[in-house]
């Protein structure tokens, strides 16, 4: 999934920006050799993380429960937030035990004036950073964040007949375009997937919708009625391949609407957004050494080099973790690695340099990364 | 001290190979469970002393501002010298090691911290991380046995320039920055002509010279000329105020941890090693070596924060990469460790060991045993039997 996305970037005008850079470079220049190793922001950050300058970073205002095992944070971005477009994700870095981890969440905040926004998270089993944001964060504290990112987000002049298919989280990024965005859309369909009533995030705020008439909720109670089946779209829905359609789930969920959409020659109108990597082949594995850091590692086949380099100590870049921020990209100098979503190899020789994402990536034999 | 294998007392002849390798699965055991612990507690406790060393040097510098009035001198300096101290071992050299890397904050990690030293933390990470703890206390190949300019073991060969060599200490201790820069510069190499100037060279020295002017820029004339802003009535006065006040920070940060380094592997009582006593070493060896290669500063809390718990350099030396604050905790095991196998761990008060280990750079500036008992080894470390391979000497020398 590429990450290429317009972003709601705020624009200085190049008159004041011309008077006032050269004053504000030189400034810090001096600072700078005052404050020698370290940057003048090394200082700043003690008295003000959130200042402009710094790397962007945000506060935590206030945590709320939306479900038993989900919760929406509320962060005041720092001073250099660019803003985002509803359905788009944000990576977030928290710290986890004296552990710094970064997960990417979909931004579910509507329109403020406030200038703050939220994400929502939904705990799950053995999941380390999203137990820590549901159970145990506590408002005050500094996270690191990044740009929003992500094409999965509504066009400007929104289509005149929407249909939304989430399941479970994947309400997430379709919550923040209905927030800011809905009163733009004629016809909206959502068809959500969760186990129980209580167990569907932000249910009292789709049903009011559903119930003042801007849209129409199906909502799917699987642990009674089972998962949904795409073959049962033609009942539900049944102009669903007319639809502009945006779906964000399961993998499992999204395969199978992929091909129902392929086979009615609809895939162009079927936006997708997806969460975990799709396992099908594993690699071989073999001697990892991470160039920069000096270390070397044997790891398996099936083990991503990202999580290769982490077990290490090697600062790993990371994001996402299942393969579509781009944010875990680093260098192969040579060797050969194993896509583990699809079997692909891919191999470079010293000089090539190939980028290669280390989260859904293992080793296929000794293979150099330049970190 | 003399390479181990020709003591008299070798303190680990007593032990198996059986012995040897419990020992390496007891300390993997420890470290595995010491690793495993490290949480939240640990990551405040280093953040916590970094706030508290940036507040401590702004202040200062802040203080030395009015350094024209004797007791901000004083105060100022004093203060810098303890932030200088502080940054440099238990932030700076912890940090380098890595102990703090398993956080993932890249603010706090090996790969991108910089310290307030002239030695570029880059190339000071080789010879110290790469070269000295790997092979610590071999004769040959642990530069750090006398730096190069000093003779601190019977085995490293004697000549008539070591006679200096108290007083090439002194002037070490004086200028110790300059002096690890130089050395992972390996200046004395090149000047020797045992090493070529090539291009990596070239670059490392500009390296170093960009860091030097760096450094003497802050110090020695952005600070003092703030103080001359701030005084523009007595504008040279203060400038001259803040600059000896800058000037006697540095040289106080340089003895202290020039004496608290000289503690960790001369004082008597530690062993070396020689180069082919490596050859095959197991982990357990590489463990043993550790054990008696270091010596420890016995003291307080504010010993341990001062010395960067480098009082702790035997548990560092077998832990390198653990986060600092929990050597003291492991102290009591291994110590335990040291008993159950009847092996020496060397400690002592700082006033004691740096004592000691001034008393052997003297002793060694003269050939061994060259006038009788003044400058013989102590009973249990003397030397009977024939001097070691000629190949380990050259090198060492």
């Amino acid at each position: 999934m590429s990450t290429t996305a317009t972003r709601a970037t705020s624009t200085r005008s190049t008159a004041t920006r011309s008077t006032v850079t050269p004053v504000r470079d030189g400034i810090w220049r001096v600072l700078s050799a005052v404050t020698t190793p370290l940057v003048p922001s090394d200082y700043l950050d003690l008295l003000a993380p959130l200042h402009s300058g710094a790397a962007l970073r945000g506060r935590i205002q206030a945590i709320s429960a939306e479900t038993a095992d989900a919760a929406t944070v509320l962060i005041r971005p720092g001073r250099g937030w660019q803003g985002h477009l509803p359905g788009q994700y944000i990576r977030i870095g928290i710290d986890v035990d004296g552990v710094r981890l970064w997960r990417a969440y979909s931004l579910t905040s509507g329109p403020r004036s406030d200038g703050l926004v939220s994400v929502t998270v939904k705990a799950i089993p053995e999941g380390k950073v999203s137990n820590h944001i549901v159970r145990r964060a506590r408002p005050g504290t500094v996270i690191q964040l990044d740009q929003a990112t992500g094409d999965f987000h509504l066009p400007g002049a929104p289509p005149p007949r929407i249909l939304f298919v989430t399941a479970g989280s994947g309400i997430t990024p379709v919550m923040g375009m209905l927030r800011h965005r809905l009163t733009e859309l004629a016809d909206v369909v959502v068809l959500h997937s969760a186990p129980t009533s209580d167990a569907v995030i932000f249910g009292t705020e789709l049903r009011d919708m559903a119930t003042a008439r801007r849209l129409r909720l199906i909502e799917r109670h699987t642990d009674v009625e089972g998962m949904l089946d795409p073959g049962e779209l033609d009942t539900l829905v049944p102009d669903w391949a007319q639809r502009e359609t945006w779906a964000c789930g399961p993998t499992r969920m999204l395969d199978a609407l992929q091909e129902r959409w392929e086979r009615a020659g609809a895939e162009d109108r079927l936006h997708t957004e997806r969460f975990r990597p799709h396992v099908l082949v594993t690699g071989e594995g073999g001697t990892v050494s991470f160039t920069r850091s000096g270390t070397v590692v044997e790891a398996g086949g099936a083990t991503p080099l990202l999580d290769a380099g982490e077990a290490a100590g090697v600062l790993m870049p990371s994001g996402c973790r299942m393969g579509i921020c781009m944010g875990c990209v680093i260098p192969l100098e040579s060797g050969a690695v194993r896509d583990l979503r699809s079997g692909n190899l891919t191999t470079a020789v010293p000089g090539d340099g190939v980028k290669v994402q280390t989260c859904i990536n293992a080793a296929a034999g000794p293979c150099e990364l330049t970190i | 001290m003399t390479v181990i294998q020709r003591r008299t007392d070798n303190p680990v002849a007593h032990l198996t190979e059986a012995d040897i390798e419990a020992i390496g699965l007891e300390l993997d055991a420890l470290r595995e469970e010491v690793f495993a612990s490290l949480g939240e507690a640990d990551a405040a406790y280093i953040r916590r002393v970094i706030k508290a060393q940036r507040v401590l040097e702004l202040s200062s510098r802040g203080v030395l501002l009015f350094s024209l009035f004797p007791p901000a001198w004083l105060l100022g300096t004093a203060g810098l010298a303890v932030a200088k101290i502080l940054e440099n071992m238990e932030i700076g050299h912890n940090i380098l090691h890595g102990q703090w890397d398993w956080m993932r904050d890249p603010a706090i990690h090996s790969t991108t911290w910089e310290w307030d030293n002239v030695a570029p933390a880059e190339m000071w990470k080789h010879s110290h991380n790469e070269i000295h703890h790997r092979f610590t206390n071999v004769v040959g190949r642990d530069n750090d046995l006398g730096y190069g300019i000093m003779r601190v073991d019977e085995d490293q060969r004697w000549s008539p320039a070591t006679l200096g060599q108290p007083l090439y200490n002194f002037i070490n201790m004086c200028v110790f920055e300059y002096g690890i820069a130089a050395y992972d510069l390996e200046l004395g190499k090149y000047y020797k002509g045992k090493k070529k100037v090539d291009a990596e060279f070239k670059r490392d020295l500009r390296m170093v010279l960009g860091k030097i002017g760096r450094q003497v820029r802050k110090d020695y004339l952005l600070n003092p000329a703030a103080a001359a802003l701030v005084n523009p009535f007595s504008a040279v006065p203060a400038f001259l105020a803040t600059l000896t006040a800058n000037m006697v920070a540095n040289l106080a940060r340089n003895v202290w941890t020039h004496s608290v380094i000289m503690c960790g592997h001369f004082p008597e009582g530690v062993a070396t090693f020689s180069k082919t006593s490596i050859e095959g070493e197991t982990r357990g060896d590489w463990y043993v070596r550790q054990m008696v290669g270091a010596a420890n500063i016995s003291g307080g809390a504010a010993i341990h924060m001062m010395t960067g718990n480098l009082s702790f350099q035997i548990e560092h030396h077998l832990y390198p990469d653990m986060p600092s604050r929990r050597y003291r905790d492991i102290s009591p095991r291994i110590q335990d460790l040291f008993e159950r196998y009847d092996l020496p761990y060397v400690t002592g008060p700082l006033p004691k060991q740096v004592a000691s280990a001034w008393r052997k750079v003297i002793r060694l500036a003269l050939p061994n045993n060259a006038f009788g008992r003044f400058n013989r080894a102590p009973a249990w470390s003397r030397d009977p039997l024939p001097p070691a391979e000629p190949a380990t000497e050259s090198e060492a020398a």
